[in-house]
């Protein structure tokens, strides 16, 4: 392989500026599924945090912490299945494997990001994708939500076993997904595309017993 | 529920997750071209299929899907350890009986016995390795 084949590579912004018509991967289960409301008697809460930027960085852990230290402020999880968070909590990095991380974004910020990891890393063994279109993420709430999991997936979410700051890639009602716990109240489902609208009604059935509610 | 403890996640997963691959150390011949017709054939269709001990290749399919090794007593089911890539089971047939091989038969039969007796390959299937 040549040095200009290893080292640089195309970086499109799949964002651009002109207006196109974008939708996450559940639109079409909203359409056909439906968006049950909020009410009092919701005891679980559903929320998509749709269209954010989601990054796989693969490489070394110390020139890939570094990097992400200069440009995000933050470092990658040390330990395996673990999570890391900027101080408001609205970037994260997470542990997939032992050469593997998935980085979320706030929407729009990871064109940006991308660039300025690429610049941060030089000529350092790595590769970034932008997994954006691929999947989307779904956040839990509620006093129900650790029964409502606890019905879905063979994964121990007991506090004890999944405390704050713990994610795993795991099986979820024979499909598979990111499961992840960035506050004591907080779930988070990273689903793929294919999986979304699977998942998405799952959720609602395993939900309705706990008058589950979708938030817009 | 049947757990298997992943050497890359570090803690023990549902069976679920995993699959198993076959057998384990197969090294590729260092020039294919050299090897005869019977070489290059054992090393791609050919695999021992032991009672007893059995050291394979299992990946974690739906969690790190990383590869990474077991040793196996395909009598009991007993997952005795498992390791990463790279490195070298600690259990082996041979370990297990003593260190005697009995001839061309396979030891594992006899290692069987002693499965249970094995504390450090318990401590590894409890995520107790360091
Ligand atoms: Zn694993």
């Amino acid at each position: 392989m040549s040095d200009s084949t290893a080292t640089r590579a195309n970086v499109y912004d799949v964002r651009p500026k002109t207006e196109v018509p974008a939708e996450s991967p559940l639109a079409w289960s909203y359409h056909t599924s439906g968006r049950p409301s909020v009410s009092q008697k919701s005891r679980v809460v559903l929320r998509e945090r749709a269209m954010a930027g989601h990054m796989i960085l693969r490489g070394g852990a110390i020139v890939l912490d570094e990097a992400v230290r200069g440009v995000l402020g933050f470092g990658l999880p040390a330990r395996p299945n673990t999570l890391s968070l900027s101080d408001d909590g609205a970037r994260s990095i997470q542990w997939l494997s032992p050469d593997e991380w998935l980085v979320i974004v706030p929407g729009g910020e990871e064109f940006t990001l991308e660039r300025q990891l690429r610049e941060a890393l030089g000529d350092a063994h790595y590769a970034i994708v932008n997994v954006s279109g691929g999947q989307t993420l779904l956040e839990l709430e509620g006093d129900k939500a650790r029964e409502l999991l606890m019905k879905s997936t063979p994964y121990d979410v007991h506090p004890d076993a999944f405390p704050v700051g713990k994610g795993v890639t795991t099986v979820f009602a024979k499909a598979n997904l990111i499961l992840r716990r960035p506050t004591e109240t907080r779930w988070e489902l990273v689903l793929r595309r294919s999986f979304a609208d699977y998942c998405y009604r799952w959720l609602l059935d395993a939900g309705a017993e706990y008058a589950i509610g979708v938030e817009k | 529920m049947f757990h298997i403890y992943c050497p890359y996640c570090e803690e023990l997963r549902e069976e679920e997750e995993f699959h198993p691959k076959g057998e384990a150390h197969i090294v590729r011949p260092k020039d294919p071209e050299a090897c005869t017709d019977e070489e290059w054939g054992d090393y791609l269709f050919f695999r021992d299929n032991p009672r007893g001990i059995h050291h394979e290749l299992w990946v974690h399919a739906v969690g790190c899907r990383k590869f990474f090794n077991v040793t196996r007593n395909t009598v009991t089911y007993e997952i005795l350890e498992t390791y990463k890539i790279g490195e070298r089971p600690t259990v082996t047939a041979e370990h297990l009986a003593g260190g005697d091989k009995q001839g061309n038969v396979q030891v594992a039969s006899g290692g069987q016995q002693t499965v249970g007796a094995s504390g450090a390959a318990v401590a590894s299937v409890k995520g107790e390795r360091a």
